[in-house]
Parts: structure tokens; sequence; C-alpha cells
């Protein structure tokens, strides 16, 4: 048996302390890093194992595994669950940061790519509690990962730097106490001899370049184009990025509050917002809240930073059987039911800081009057038809059954619990009526067929008047591409006409004769409510509902809305013809999973509503993370322990540690007021990279790219750090004049920094915001300022500025209270490292 | 992808019941729920499956084998599931000198690291045109071979191999 070794091989660390700490008799020999010792491999690989049997072994993991076995040391799953991670995931990010950092010289990218891994690693081990990674002995695991980030985490002066933006904790700690044991500090000695990252420079040469990971199973990578290597910034970029700079803040400020009622104004942008109006009977659960009303208060914020006149209304969705239901349960009228409820709803979204204009109900006299009048114009211009449909009702019961109150036999399939409108069991769409023994689900009598006339919108006679218009509107508008996809597909499906009536008390009232005793169904009335919620806020609603030309209406909903939003609510508004104001831009989220699996109300799993205020993390927290994880494109998942690592990496560690120390040096440095600045190259450069940032973010949110928007802000930070870490002004500040002019202009540039992150972090987090301004004791017109045109990044604290009292935006979440809190509302996930 | 290659080695394996099975993070690295804490990482999940279901001559049956075993499983998970054209060619040519003189990957009888080996190395067989089957001769025959064992070929279509060979080295 010989073992094949390599000098300045990273890969050898990890073998040669494995062979030592387990004590196999085994020759060692150093031969050159092109030398072939596998037969087999066209690329040398090293270290390389020569097994008794005449094999070799090329995986530096397997050679350790081997040695441990053979010391009566097997790997547990624990162990192999680490293996695997490192294999997978933290070599490939180790060696391009070797690559990088000792290659190219890019030192601070490189640690950018490493940061992810390492907070992954923290929290685990701070999580588990034990000495080691699977316990309170040494295992192969510990042997490999610590031979893995050696290069990296080893005390070395030139490595120093990597890290310091990060601190781990946990991870130091169980390094430290890996690498003292005798065994791998020998192993280090032999392989680098205490040269550090140049020891290794000749390996990673002959290395080929990491690859650019295309992953096979064409799922579209996390990391959005923000956050790609260092921009090159030309010299016109620089002169501009000044220019702007030294053109100081606007003198005239936007009003300070907002003047209601807010109307449209001639000459201005004129948005109305709305979103999907939450049904009050369920307590809304983080994804319905990121799907609509948080997306939607984001965009109108920034909004009204844009100098837009916005108007952003909502309001709960009342009328239906499910408060019918509700209200018998309880013992209470639906009115009472829903005005119990209208509250839970409205404070909900209080504590998250959605700022509606009007937060309004569907159970108005407004929404009769006008629901009705838009039934009479569809009537007059007969885009109506009459028909007579036979539906189920319980005599018991006195009602007619909704379909989700029918249960019996499929009569494709023979499933004995098909539901009123689909069999759970083959998928097919079946009316109640078809049902074989069909049971009425409150009593469980058997339901008698009787006929009843019901109005039907008829949309088959509206389709081309629809298509004219929704080609206008997809094609000009910002439609999200779910929204656009779910539109096609219905009408290509083919319009049949919809019925729009329904055999219910708790609703609208139909104002024909014929049709009494019978209210409109939920689907035609509740998008009504957008108009008569406006028009319980001012009497001149029409200004925005009736006003196509002048008014341009975003409407923010889960993917299960659109169809209703883009066809049958359009089509309802199209035959009335009344110049109604319709969908300009359709923002359309897909669906936000809990941990591995679905929001659950009634198996206890997922936070729901008031939930989120009790686990004391901050509202501007919960909104980040949401919004960092808003499902665009495709489906996410909320995760705690990915929260708690977002709120540690990016918040804590990056953006609040910049903003922090740059209002520290202030006081610190400068009894508190923002220095001189003498602008070199490098500060010009950073300003102009900011300000592209800045166009990024301006030019995505104009477009409701919200998550992606979200990264160039922590882009900035992470400019910002790296900034301060360059220029180290805590030091040069105790030197002589030159560099302490230097340290003044580093400090002054980075508390400008500070300001501009203020504004563009308002849409996502207003406390914080108006925190980091009271901090800065920032004038009011900066937050009009920087976001006007394609951004204008000013200097709005200037030489002499007073600032304010600076201390720790945000707080760390600790592993213990994630696992609490995770606990609490379900889901199990111990070995979370993949979630990142 | 993942999940149905542990829902055939399932089948492979004799496992009556199947288990429950979710996933994590952008890359869907499976996750096996039924267990007490969940398993996470395929080549985890699958030695476990092995070990559970009885069968840990599928790992290997001397400290030799079991090490080349993990090996070529560990192997699965850094060259073939992430790759580039380049890293193909050097993938097929370097297996095909490995298995001029064996039968299977370690050792000599099937195990776990033929298996995933094979799943994972499906897609890119299929799309060989016949005189790169006939390049990697070796290969070709070692996959044919264990895509006919009983058992193991459960969610993937078969893999045409000819036994007569067009292309001699002589026509190169």
């Amino acid at each position: 048996m010989k073992l094949f070794v390599s000098e300045g091989n990273p890969h050898c660390l990890k073998v040669l302390a494995a062979l030592e700490v387990t004590g196999v008799q085994c020759g060692v020999q150093t031969v050159s890093h092109e030398e072939k010792v596998v037969p087999f491999l066209s690329r040398p690989a090293l270290p390389a194992l020569l097994l008794p049997s005449g094999q070799y072994l090329f995986s530096s993991n397997a050679i350790c595994r081997y040695f441990f076995e053979a010391n009566g040391q097997e790997c547990n799953n624990l162990c192999n669950q680490w293996l695997e991670w490192e294999t997978t995931v933290l070599q490939p990010a180790l060696l391009q940061t070797l690559h990088m950092a000792v290659l190219q010289g890019k030192g601070s990218e490189a640690s950018k790519v490493l940061q992810s891994p390492l907070n992954v690693l923290d929290q685990s081990l701070s999580k588990g509690n034990m000495s080691y990674l699977t316990g309170e002995a040494v295992s192969v695991a510990d042997v490999v990962l610590w031979g893995t980030l050696h290069p990296v985490l080893s005390d070395s002066p030139s490595l120093r730097f990597l890290l310091a933006v990060f601190y781990h904790e946990s991870v130091r700690t169980w390094f430290d106490r890996v690498a003292a044991l005798h065994s791998c500090q020998s192993a280090a000695q032999k392989v680098l001899q205490g040269k550090g990252l140049q020891a290794m420079k000749s390996y990673v040469q002959k290395q080929p370049a990491p690859p650019s990971s295309q992953c096979r199973d064409a799922q579209p990578c996390n990391s959005s184009p923000a956050e790609e290597g260092e921009r090159v910034v030309s010299e016109e970029e620089m002169e501009a990025a000044v220019n702007t700079w030294s053109k100081g803040l606007n003198s005239t400020s936007l009003a300070a509050d907002k003047q209601h009622p807010i109307l449209p104004q001639e000459g201005k942008r004129n948005v109305l917002v709305t979103s999907a109006l939450p049904y009050v009977n369920n307590v809304p659960h983080l994804g319905n809240i990121i799907g609509c009303v948080l997306s939607a208060d984001v965009f109108s914020r920034y909004g009204r930073l844009r100098g837009w006149n916005v108007l952003f209304v909502c309001g709960t969705d009342e009328y239906g059987t499910a408060t019918e239901n509700k209200a018998r349960e309880e013992g209470l009228t639906p009115q009472q039911i829903c005005d119990k409820y209208h509250a839970v709803h409205a404070s909900i979204y209080k504590w998250f800081q959605i700022d509606f204009d009007f937060f309004g109900r569907t159970t108005t006299e407004k929404q009769t009057e006008i629901a009705q009048d838009i039934f009479w114009r569809l009537h007059q211009n007969e885009y109506l038809v009459e028909d007579t449909v036979e539906q189920l009702r319980c005599e018991k019961c006195q009602r007619f059954l909704a379909d989700r109150f029918v249960e019996g036999m499929c009569p494709h399939c023979s499933y004995p619990e098909a539901r009123g409108d689909q069999c759970d069991k083959c998928g097919r769409l079946i009316n109640a009526v078809e049902l074989r023994e069909p049971q009425c689900k409150v009593c469980r009598q058997t339901p008698v067929i009787r006929s009843s006339k019901h109005l039907f919108l008829d949309l088959p006679k509206l389709e081309s008047q629809l298509e004219q218009w929704l080609d206008k509107s997809t094609s000009s508008g910002d439609w999200t591409l779910n929204a656009k996809q779910i539109t096609r597909s219905w009408i290509r499906d083919g319009l049949k006409p919809r019925c729009i009536t329904r055999d219910l008390q708790w609703g609208t009232p139909v104002p024909h004769p014929d049709f009494r005793e019978k209210v409109f169904y939920v689907w035609f009335d509740a998008p009504i409510g957008y108009l008569s919620i406006t028009a319980n806020y001012t009497k001149e609603w029409e200004k925005w509902w009736k006003n196509p030309h002048q008014v341009e209406l975003y409407n923010f909903m889960a993917k299960d809305n659109v169809p209703f939003h883009s066809v049958v609510f359009p089509c309802s508004l199209l035959g009335a013809q009344d110049n109604y104001t319709l969908v300009n831009h359709l923002v359309a989220t897909e669906y936000l999973n809990y941990e591995d699996t679905k929001f659950s109300k009634s198996r206890g799993v997922g936070v729901f509503g008031d939930m989120a205020k009790d686990t004391g993390i901050p509202s501007d927290v919960w909104r980040f993370y949401l919004l960092y994880v808003r499902p665009e494109g495709q489906d996410s998942a909320f995760s705690w322990a990915d929260m708690a690592l977002k709120n540690n990496s990016e918040l804590l560690n990056n953006l609040g540690n910049f903003i922090n120390r740059a209002g520290m040096f202030v006081t610190k440095f400068f009894e508190g007021c923002v220095p001189v600045m003498d602008l070199q190259r490098e500060d010009k450069k950073l300003l102009a990279l900011v300000g592209w940032e800045l166009q990024q973010y301006i030019q995505l949110m104009d477009k409701v790219k919200i998550r992606d928007a979200l990264k160039h802000i922590l882009n900035i930070s992470r400019h910002g750090n790296q900034y301060i870490q360059v220029n180290e002004p805590w030091k040069k500040i105790k030197e002589g004049d030159p560099e302490r002019q230097r340290a003044g202009t580093v400090t002054g540039v980075s508390v400008n920094i500070a300001c501009l992150l203020s504004v563009m972090l308002f849409p996502y987090m207003p406390a914080v915001s108006q925190t980091i301004r009271d901090q800065l004791n920032a004038p009011q017109s900066c937050i009009d300022t920087m976001l006007q045109g394609t951004g204008t990044f000013v200097c709005s604290l200037s030489a002499g500025h007073r600032i304010g009292t600076v201390s720790p935006l945000f707080q760390k979440l600790e592993a213990d209270q994630i696992e609490a809190l995770k606990k609490r509302f379900g889901g199990q996930q111990v070995f979370d490292v993949y979630n990142v | 992808m993942a999940l149905r290659e542990l829902a055939s080695l399932e089948k492979y394996l004799g496992l009556k019941k199947p288990n429950k099975y979710s996933t994590q993070g952008d890359k869907k690295i499976p996750v096996l729920q039924n267990n007490s804490p969940p398993l996470v990482g395929l080549v985890t999940i699958a030695c476990h499956l092995v070990k559970e279901s009885n069968h840990q001559e599928l790992l290997g049956d001397t400290a030799d084998s079991r090490a080349v075993v993990q090996q070529w499983l560990e192997y699965r998970l850094t060259r073939l599931d992430i790759y580039t054209k380049e890293d193909i060619k050097t993938v097929l040519k370097d297996l095909n000198l490995y298995l001029q003189d064996k039968v299977f990957l370690a050792g000599n009888h099937v195990t776990l690291a033929d298996i995933l080996i094979y799943y994972g190395l499906h897609p890119i067989i299929v799309d060989l045109a016949v005189q790169e089957k006939e390049e990697y001769v070796n290969v070709t025959r070692w996959f044919d071979h264990i895509q006919h064992h009983p058992g193991i070929r459960h969610h993937l279509p078969p893999v045409v191999v000819l036994r007569n060979r067009i292309y001699t080295s002589r026509h190169r």
C-alpha cells in the first residue's frame, strides 16, 4: 500500500492528517503534480492511494474513509451527509476561491464565494452543539472538512483579509479544535511548509478553471445576474457619477404626508394599485401575504418615491357560502362574522406595515349599487343569457348545496369520496348532479335534484372584444409571464358562458324580478369590490375607474386568481360599456410553500397571520425575507433556517454591518460630523459602481421585478464593505494628515452611501429605512431626490453635517431560537445545508 | 430525477413499502422523510437504503472494494451531475480505460456504484452515436450488462447497443 502526494496540493492535507490520526501503516511518496500515478485517468489526480489489492483510489475523501475504516471507525449517516455536502458544495466553492485568490488576485471577490457555505456550516455547528461534526469524537468528516478549509481559515496573514468581513464563531471554534490535533498540524507543515496561499500557486495553476456550474436538471440557479464579478467602469461613467454627486439635494420636496383623497392629476403618472381581496374568513398565511398585499405595498411605496401619483386600495372579500357556514357554526350573523374577521385582517396587515390608502370591505351599499349597475348594463346590452340549471338541494338543511358541500361516488372511476366539482382520485371535473349516491356533507342526507333558473355572462359573445383588448394590454403592459400563459390557455380551451348567480342569501342581491332570492356569484361580484371600495374612499371614484386614458391599473395576485382578473372581470366591464379602466399590468406570483410542504391551518403547519408577530422577529425582517424569496417565475419555499441565514448574512453582516460602521466612524473619529471628502480616482469608481447598481434597481422595480431589485441593494452595501475594508480608515485616522484626510473621505462617502441605501430600502423595510435616516439625521428631501430619473446618487450629507446617535440595526437570529420556532410551526429539517 | 432513482433503487432492493421523500434547496437535493432525523443527499440515502434492506454486499465485500465503491459514488456526484462537453469526453475515456479488464466497477459483482453510475450515465449514453458507442466499447459493454441486470433498469428506457462492430479501428 502506498500513498502518493504532491507539494502545495491542498487535497493532500486531509489524507496525510487522516493517515496520522488513524495510525495506519502506509508508505508515503512525494511526486510532482504532473505525475500520472493512476493509470486509467487522462488528467493526473493526486493524492492517490495504491491499495493492497492493486487497485487505485484517486478520491481524497475515499482515501480518508479507507484509513478510518481500517482503524475501526466507519462512517454513519450524519458523517455521510457531511461528506456528500463537502464534495458537492464546499469543495467546488473552495477551488473557485483558491483560483480567484491565488491566480486572479481577486481576494475580496473570492471571499464572496465562500460566504454561503461557511454560513451554512456555522449555523449547523452552533445548532448541533457537539465538539465535532458527528459527536464528541473526531470522525473522517472532521478531518476532511478541516483539510478542505485549512487553506482559507488558517492563520496566515495573506489569508486573513479573505474572511475579515464575515466572522463565523462556531466554525472558528470547531476549526481551531481540529487544527490543534497533532496530525493536522504535521500534515499542514508537510504540504504547505508555512508558506500559506503562495505554496499552492503552482498546484492551482495546473488545475483547469472551475466549471461554471452547468446544472444538468436545467433548474435556473438562484443567483441573480446582479451577483456577477466586478464591473469595469469607464471614464465617462466616473465623470457622470461625480457630476451627479455634486448636484446635491433637490430644494423642492414632496409633501410629507399624503393628502386624501388621492385623485388622478394632469401631467402626472397616475397609478392605481390593487391587491387581490383576501377572503375574510381565512386567516392569511405568509404565502397569501407575499403573493398579494406585500408585493403591492412594495410597489406602491416605490411608486410614491418615484413621484408617481399612487392610489393603493384593498379590502376583505366578505360574501359567499363559507361566511354563511361560519356564521352558523359560531352562532352569529354573517355580518358579525365579517366585522370580527375584517378587524383581524386589518390588524395583521398593519403589523406588516402595509400602507394601504384605504382598506375596505365588499359588504357595503356602494357594492350593491355598482354591481347592480353593471348587471343592468350587461342585461341591456344583451350580454346575459338565461338558463335552467339542475342543482342538488338538501331539503333538511333547506338550501341548495355548493359543490364543496356534496360528496358522492365518482361517475367515472367509482371513487367513493368524490367532491361535487372534481374527483380527487381520477381528477376529472364533474358536475355535482352526476355524482352517484350523493350526500350533503353537513347532515349526510341525500339531496334532491331541483331545477333553478340562472343568469350567465355570455363570454363567447364578448370574446373578440376581449381578445382585442388583451392583445393591446399584454403587449404594452408589464404582465408576468405566468399571467399571460394562464390567460392564453383559458381562452384556447374555449370560453363558455359563466353562471353569475347563485341560490344563496349572503351576497349582493340580483335586482332582476325573475331572479329574486338569488345573489351574485362571488367571482362576478368580488372584483367589483375594487370599485366599490374605492367608492367608499372617495365620491370621485369614477376618476380612477372610468378613466383608462389617464390611469394605469396594476393588479397584484397569486396565479390562481389570474383567469378571473384577465378574462371574466374584464368581460363584465367591457360588456357594461361604461369606459371602465381595465388592467394594464397583471402581476401574479407563484406559490410559496412552507419548508418542504404546504401551509395547512388544519394540520397546524406554517405561519399564519398574527403568529409572525409572536415570534419576536421584527416586521421588517419578515418583509425582507418574504420579498427575498418572492415566488416569481417558479414556486419557492419559506424556510426557517434560510430566514435565519439571510438575516445573519445579508442583514446583519452585510447591510447592517456597513451602515453601522460608516456611522460609527463619523461618531468616533470625526466628532459626529461628516468630514471633508476629497474624491480620488478610487472613490469616483465607487460612485460610478453604486450609481450603476441604483440604475439597475430602478429599471427592475419599474418592471415590478421586486426580488431582483433587492439584490442590487445588497450589492451596494457589499461594495461599501469592501471599500472600507480596503481603505482601513480606523488605522489611517491614527496616522499623519494625508492619511487622516483619506480616512475622512472614505468615511464621508460611506455614510452617504448609507443614506442612499436607506432610500432604496424604504419600499422593502420602511421602519429600518426611517431608523437609518434618523440615525444619520438625514434631510427629508433625500427621499425625494435619489430615485428620480434613472437614479440620482447625490451627496446628501455634506461636510459638516451633524449626524444623530448610531446603533446596530439588526440582531442575530440564533440557531436555538430558530429550532424552537421550527418545532412550533411544524416541519422537521435537521440537516439543512443545501438551502442556500 | 434523484427521486426517481431512489424509487427504482427501493424496488431493486425489494423494499416493500416505498419511503416518503421531499427535496431541499434549488438543486432539489433529495430528502428521506421517513427517517428520524430525515436524511439528506442522494448517495447518503442510497447507502442507507442498502443497509436497511440487508444488502450490504452492494457496498463492497472487502475493505478495498468498499473504498472503491465510495469513490465511484462520489464520482457520480462530482463528475456526472455537473459537466461540460469536454468533461464528458474525459469521463468516457477514463471509464473506458478503467473498465478494460473489469466486469463491474468494484469487486466481482454488482454494487451500488454500478447502479448509480448507470443511472447517471444513462442520459449521456442515450445521446451517443453508434461510432461513439464503439469508441468507448468497454463502457458500452458494461452499460449493456448493467441495464440488463434483473431489477435495475426500472424507470429508464433501454439503450440499444449493437453487438456487431460496424466501425473497426482500421477505418478510422
